[in-house]
């Protein structure tokens, strides 16, 4: 087992244990913690299959996170209000079932991908970013602006969505939900990591000339990773409305965009944990500093500041060493 | 005589007012080594580079294996079997030499969206790659990355993906760049026996090279092919050792 295997368990199980040593110790606010520690790990396991393996620097996956967490909001909103959704042509009734939810969520936000994605693939480097950025913003004034569903003010989700089997309310219950999904997430990531699609990946990465020498087109390999990339941040998106059991337009502000890019940084960009290492720095720091001073975020561009001056691979990179290609 | 596999017919491109190819018109014929060579500056590089896909030609024809590729990209151009290495070589470096090999086996398979098989346990994928490395002599080096690898090591690295590819032609720009005269030497008996698996378009400073390999020379000079013909042609041609091969 490589170094990085044992890292990596190691924090899975630190993951999953917060919540049940803070539940022995009388503090069950901890739980809802850890959860949060989950659900921004994902999002940011999606973008690292963008950033990570392809090197696409988006700075707009927040506009997926939003619309897998409005994707949350109003069907839970029409299951409330017994409304059904009218686009015009067809009709939904909402619904309160999280599978069903997920699934829109993840299909809304794969044909905002493909949109997005065939758009600004045709850019690299400063205008990919800037271009993510914009789109994402475009969707985030669409939000604030689009009163239907609450508008700036949000959207609120009275009672968190089911899911077969479980009491969604149970704070561990909800939690051992999205970290199941965060590990079933971590083993697909390491397969297609390995995948033929994979490798054509991380080769247009390295050398997109290479790549097309031998036959492959760059475009359409970063179009397919960007699409499943924001498709895994949108489902993050649903799962961290129901955390919070409100939705809002910033969830699909470019702050947001920005942590996961911190995240990914700080934890280990295209390192499968990275992600995970990330979100448990990022939320532990959040909740540590952010009880003392409001001025938190210094200290975190300060640790930024070290990781990239310091340690290029993040966490895991200054744990595990340097990534070698079998 | 057969078919040329290769065809290029009235080729232009400029950059601004420098005209970088002009009129250019060269055959490459089934079975031969046709050598491109000339000054710095000639002109040679950016030929290649039209023909791969990598600069679009302002105007002319480029027909391959009578399909004309003006319009088409790269990665369509290298599928319908043009194999290129580069003049200054072009390789996933993080990836090992393996690794390389093994991106375009996947790609002759036609297969790039499989998700979830890993490739390095897929036979597939890894025997024809480490064939095709034992044909170029580093199936030793299979496991080292490709930015660890010497400088000839990756034109011969680069020749093996080529040769992974099923190419039908060959673009191969200075293979012999960087390296020691035994590495020059093996390669050159390497290309004469690989001349007859497909034609090879040759660009090469190394003058005992190309006058031990061509089949025929091409002498470009300012974007323009100033003569074609044999080995004993060119050495012999007033304007080609006025121009370029010096005339002490």
């Amino acid at each position: 087992m490589s170094r990085e295997t044992i890292i990596n368990i190691g924090l899975a199980l630190v993951l999953l244990a917060i919540p049940f040593v803070a539940t022995q110790m009388g503090s069950p606010f901890y739980v809802t913690l850890a959860t949060r520690m989950a659900i921004l790990a994902l999002a940011a396991v999606g973008l690292n299959l963008a950033l990570g393996l392809g090197g696409l620097v988006s700075f707009g996956h927040a506009a997926f996170f939003g619309v897998g967490g409005y994707a949350a909001g109003i069907l839970a909103s029409h299951a409330f209000s017994m409304q059904p959704l009218d686009l015009g042509f067809v009709a939904f009734a909402g619904t309160n079932s999280m599978l069903v939810i997920w699934l829109v969520a993840i299909a809304a936000a794969g044909l905002l991908a493909l949109f997005i994605g065939a758009v600004s693939l045709r850019t690299s480097g400063v205008y990919f970013i800037m271009i993510t950025l914009a789109f994402a913003q475009m969707t985030y004034y669409f939000a604030i602006s689009w009163p239907a569903y609450g508008g700036e003010d949000g959207l609120s989700i009275f009672v968190r969505n089911t899911f077969p089997g479980i009491n969604t309310m149970v704070p561990m219950s909800f939690f051992l939900l999205c970290y199941g999904v965060l590990m079933a997430v971590l083993v697909l990531f390491a397969l297609v990591a390995r995948s033929r699609f994979g490798s054509a990946l991380q080769a247009a990465r390295q050398n997109e000339v290479r790549v097309a020498s031998v036959g492959i087109a760059p475009f359409r390999i970063r179009l397919a990773a960007f699409v499943i990339s924001g498709m895994t941040t949108a489902l993050a998106g649903a799962l961290y409305a129901d955390l919070n059991r409100f939705v809002s337009p910033s969830m699909m502000s470019w702050h947001m965009s920005g942590e996961f890019i911190v995240l990914i940084i700080l934890g280990g960009v295209a390192r499968l944990f990275g992600p995970v290492a990330g979100a448990m720095m990022f939320v532990m720091v959040e909740y540590l500093l952010g009880g003392m001073t409001d001025r938190w975020q210094f200290f975190l561009g300060l640790a930024l500041l070290a990781v990239v001056l310091f340690a290029r691979g993040g966490l895991i990179g200054f744990l595990a060493g340097k990534v070698r290609h079998g | 005589m057969a078919e040329p596999v290769l065809s290029i017919r009235n080729l232009h491109k400029s950059f601004g007012a420098l005209k970088a190819t002009e009129d250019v018109s060269i055959d490459l014929n089934p079975g031969e080594i046709h050598a491109l060579i000339g000054p710095n500056g000639a002109g040679k590089s950016t030929l290649i580079h039209q023909i791969a896909g990598t600069l679009k030609a302002d105007s002319g024809q480029i027909v391959f294996l009578g399909d004309r590729l003006n319009d088409l990209s790269v990665a369509e151009r290298a599928r319908r079997g043009l194999g290129r290495s580069f003049q200054v070589s072009s390789l996933a470096t993080e990836f090992s030499a393996l690794r390389n090999v093994m991106l375009a086996v996947q790609s002759v398979q036609g297969s790039s969206f499989r998700f979830f098989n890993p490739v390095m346990g897929d036979a597939s994928l890894t025997e024809p790659a480490r064939a095709a490395l034992a044909r170029v002599g580093l199936e030793t080096r299979a496991d080292v990355p490709a930015a660890e690898l010497s400088h000839g090591e990756r034109r011969q690295l680069e020749i093996a993906i080529a040769l992974a590819l099923g190419s039908k032609a060959f673009l191969l720009d200075e293979p012999m760049a960087g390296m020691g005269p035994e590495g020059s030497k093996a390669l050159t008996g390497f290309l004469s026996e690989l001349r007859k698996e497909a034609p090879i378009l040759l660009i090469e400073h190394d003058m005992d090279a190309v006058f031990a390999l061509a089949d025929r020379i091409s002498v470009l000079v300012y974007g323009r092919v100033i003569a074609t013909g044999t080995v004993d042609e060119i050495r012999t041609n007033p304007e080609v050792r006025r121009a370029y091969l010096g005339d002490e």
